[in-house]
C-alpha cells in the first residue's frame, strides 16, 4: 500500500489543462522527484496535494484518507508538510517562532488555558519549544534562533522553511525547489539533509530543476510535460527514456 | 528586574492614588481613558495581532451596552450579572456577522466593518424590536453593586474601571504570549504560509473577533451603568475610528502602546480644551507625522522572549 496515491488527477485553469489525468504512487520511506520543463504543472500537482487547489477530477489518498476537499491546515495535521517555491516565512518574527508555527497543529491548549497559564499549557509550550529547537538543530540553525527570519541568508531561509515543515511531525514532506538560489556548497548540504530526513522515516517528494541533485537523491522520478505524466521510474530509467529526452531537448526535425 | 517594569510599577502606583489629588472632573477623564483603553485592547487582538482592518468595533460595544440597558431597565437584572451576559451576546453577534466576511482582506474588510457599525447604529435609531428607545436611547440604567457597595461616584468608578483594565491587561498579556497570540501573528505576517504550516486561519480570525467582541460587550456594560443613559450617538463610526487610531498610534500589538495611545487620543483633547477648534487639525497633523517617522506606533511591541537555555539544559523537567 502506497503512502500517497494519486489517481487520475485533473485540474484546468480556464482553457489551460494544468494537470491532465496524472496518476502515481509514492511508497513509504522513499525520496521521489517530480521534474519537467517550466509550466509542466509540477507546482500545481503540489498545490493539489496540499489542498491549496481543488482538483476537477481524480483522487488523492494519503495514509488511507482522502486529501481532496480538505483544507490546507487539515492536510498538515494529517501528516503532509510543505515548503514553498517562493520562500514564505514570517519575516518579522524570530526564527524559533517560525519553527513553532509548525508545532502549532500538534498542540491543543486553548484560550482559557493560555490566559490562566494552566499546567498543561505550560508543559505543552515547553515541549513544543524543545521540538522546535531540535528541528533548528537538525537543519543547523541553532545559533540563529532569536534572529528575525528576514535577516537570514537566502539559503538559511530555505532551511528554516524545512525546519518549520518538519516541526509539524509529518509523514510526508513536500519540497518545492529546495535548492533554488543555493550555491554548490549549500546544495551539497541540502542533499545530506534530505538523506537525513529520509533516515528519520519521513517520505520526501520534491520538485527540483537541479538535475544532478535529483539524480543523486531520488529513488523514484516522475516526469510531467504539459500537465501529463510521461514517465515514472528510477533515475536510470528516466534518463534513458526517449520521451524524457524529447521533452527536455526537443525532437529532431528529420 | 528590568527598567521598564519599574517605570510601569511607579506609574501604576501614581495612578492608583490619583483620585485622592484630582478633582472629580479629571477622575472622570481618567475613567474615560480606562474605558477606551480596554476597548482598544480588545480591538488590538483583531487589528494589532491578526492584522485585520476592523473599523466596526463600536458595534460590539453597542450590543453590550444595549443588552445591559434593556435587561436592567425592563427586567431589573442587576448590572454586575449582566456583564458576562453582555459580553456573550456581543460575542455571538460578532460570530454571526464576522463569519461571512472573515475571508476579506485589508481595505475590503475595512469597508464591510464600517457597514456593520452603521447598520447597528441605524437599527438602534429605528428602535429595532421596539426595545432600543430609538434616537432618544434608554435612560434610567442602574448602577453596579458589588457586595452591597453601589458604585456611583467618579472615584468609585475609577477603581472599578481600572481594576477591570488591570485584569484585562494581565489576561491579554498571557494570551499574547501563547499559541493563540502566535497564530494571530502568523496570520498577520503571511496568511497563506500560516495555513500551509497547519494553522486554521479562518478559525483563529473568527476567534479574534469573538474574543474582541466579548470584551467590548463587557465594556459596554460598564459604560451603560456609568452613563445611566445610552443613545445611538455614542456608538457611531467615529467611535470606531478612535479605537482604531488608539491602536495604530500607540503601537499595534503592544499593550503599553495601546494604553499610551488611549491617554494621548482621549486625554490630550481634554488637556487642550481651549484649543478645541484646532484639535482635529493638530490631531491629523500628528497622525501624518507619526506614520512617517514611527509607522509601527509610539511603543511598538517587543519580541516575545523564549527561555531557550532552560529548555536546552532542562531536558525533561518542565
Amino acid at each position: 500500500m502506497s503512502l500517497l496515491s494519486v489517481s487520475n488527477l485533473t485540474k484546468s485553469f480556464g482553457g489551460l489543462m494544468a494537470v491532465n489525468d496524472v496518476s502515481f504512487g509514492l511508497e513509504q520511506g522513499t525520496v521521489m522527484g517530480l521534474i519537467g520543463p517550466n509550466g509542466a504543472g509540477k507546482t500545481t500537482v503540489f498545490n493539489l496535494i496540499t489542498g491549496n487547489y481543488r482538483p476537477d477530477a481524480g483522487e488523492i489518498m494519503f495514509d488511507e484518507q482522502s486529501l481532496v476537499a480538505q483544507s490546507p491546515h487539515r492536510i498538515v495535521s494529517i501528516g503532509v508538510a510543505r515548503t514553498f517555491q517562493t520562500i514564505r516565512l514570517f519575516p518579522n518574527m524570530e526564527v524559533i517562532e517560525n519553527v513553532l508555527a509548525g508545532c502549532h497543529c500538534r498542540m491543543h491548549s486553548g484560550i482559557f488555558a493560555a490566559m490562566f497559564r494552566l499546567p498543561g499549557q505550560r508543559r505543552e509550550e515547553q515541549a513544543s519549544l524543545r521540538i522546535a529547537l531540535q528541528e533548528l538543530e537538525f537543519v543547523g540553525l541553532t545559533d540563529q534562533a532569536t534572529n528575525k527570519a528576514k535577516n537570514l541568508s537566502y539559503g538559511n531561509q530555505r532551511l528554516l522553511e524545512i525546519a518549520r515543515a518538519l516541526a509539524s511531525q509529518p509523514k510526508l514532506i513536500i519540497l518545492d525547489e529546495p535548492a533554488g538560489g543555493m550555491n554548490a556548497q549549500e546544495t551539497a548540504d541540502l542533499v545530506r539533509l534530505i538523506k537525513e530526513i529520509r533516515a528519520r522515516g519521513i517520505t520526501v517528494l520534491l520538485i527540483e530543476h537541479d538535475m544532478s541533485l535529483v539524480m543523486r537523491i531520488c529513488e523514484q522520478i516522475i516526469v510531467l510535460e504539459h500537465g501529463a505524466l510521461i514517465v515514472q521510474g528510477s533515475p536510470e530509467e528516466v534518463q534513458k527514456n526517449p520521451r524524457v529526452i524529447e521533452a527536455y531537448l526537443g525532437v529532431d526535425e528529420d | 528586574m528590568k527598567k521598564s517594569y519599574i517605570i510601569y510599577a511607579v506609574m501604576a502606583l501614581v495612578l492608583s492614588f490619583s483620585p485622592f489629588f484630582l478633582n472629580p472632573y479629571w477622575v472622570d477623564v481618567l475613567n474615560n481613558i480606562g474605558l477606551y483603553a480596554v476597548l482598544a485592547l480588545s480591538l488590538n487582538f483583531i487589528l494589532g495581532h491578526a492584522g485585520m482592518f476592523h473599523m466596526g468595533h463600536a458595534a460590539f460595544f453597542a450590543v453590550g451596552a444595549y443588552v445591559t440597558a434593556i435587561l436592567n431597565t425592563m427586567y431589573h437584572v442587576p448590572i454586575i450579572w449582566l456583564m458576562p451576559l453582555s459580553g456573550i451576546v456581543a460575542a455571538v453577534f460578532a460570530a454571526i456577522v464576522a463569519r461571512p466576511i472573515i475571508h476579506l482582506r485589508g481595505d475590503y474588510l475595512l469597508i464591510v466593518t464600517i457597514g456593520i457599525v452603521e447598520i447597528v447604529r441605524i437599527a438602534l435609531v429605528n428602535n429595532i424590536f421596539g426595545v432600543t428607545g430609538g434616537s432618544n436611547g434608554i435612560f434610567g440604567i442602574g448602577r453596579p453593586e458589588i457586595f452591597g457597595l453601589v458604585i456611583r461616584r467618579p472615584h468609585q468608578f475609577f477603581y472599578y474601571i481600572w481594576i477591570f483594565l488591570a485584569v484585562t491587561v494581565f489576561l491579554f498579556r498571557m494570551l499574547e504570549d501563547s499559541r493563540f497570540g502566535r497564530a494571530l501573528n502568523y496570520i498577520k505576517e503571511d496568511e497563506l504560509a500560516a495555513e500551509g504550516s497547519g494553522i486554521d486561519t479562518v478559525h483563529y480570525k473568527l476567534i479574534a473577533f469573538v474574543l474582541g467582541a466579548f470584551w467590548a460587550g463587557m465594556v459596554g456594560n460598564i459604560y451603560a451603568s456609568k452613563m445611566m443613559i445610552i443613545s445611538p450617538e455614542s456608538f457611531t463610526f467615529w467611535e470606531s475610528v478612535l479605537y482604531f487610531s488608539i491602536v495604530i498610534l500607540g503601537g499595534s500589538g503592544s499593550i503599553p502602546g495601546v494604553i499610551l495611545g488611549a491617554f494621548l487620543i482621549v486625554g490630550l483633547p481634554e488637556v487642550f480644551r481651549e484649543f478645541s477648534s484646532a484639535r482635529m487639525l493638530i490631531f491629523g497633523a500628528a497622525m501624518v507625522i507619526m506614520m512617517i517617522f514611527r509607522p509601527s506606533g509610539i511603543l511598538p511591541p517587543l519580541p516575545r522572549t523564549y527561555k531557550l537555555d532552560r529548555v536546552r539544559k532542562g531536558g525533561s523537567q518542565a
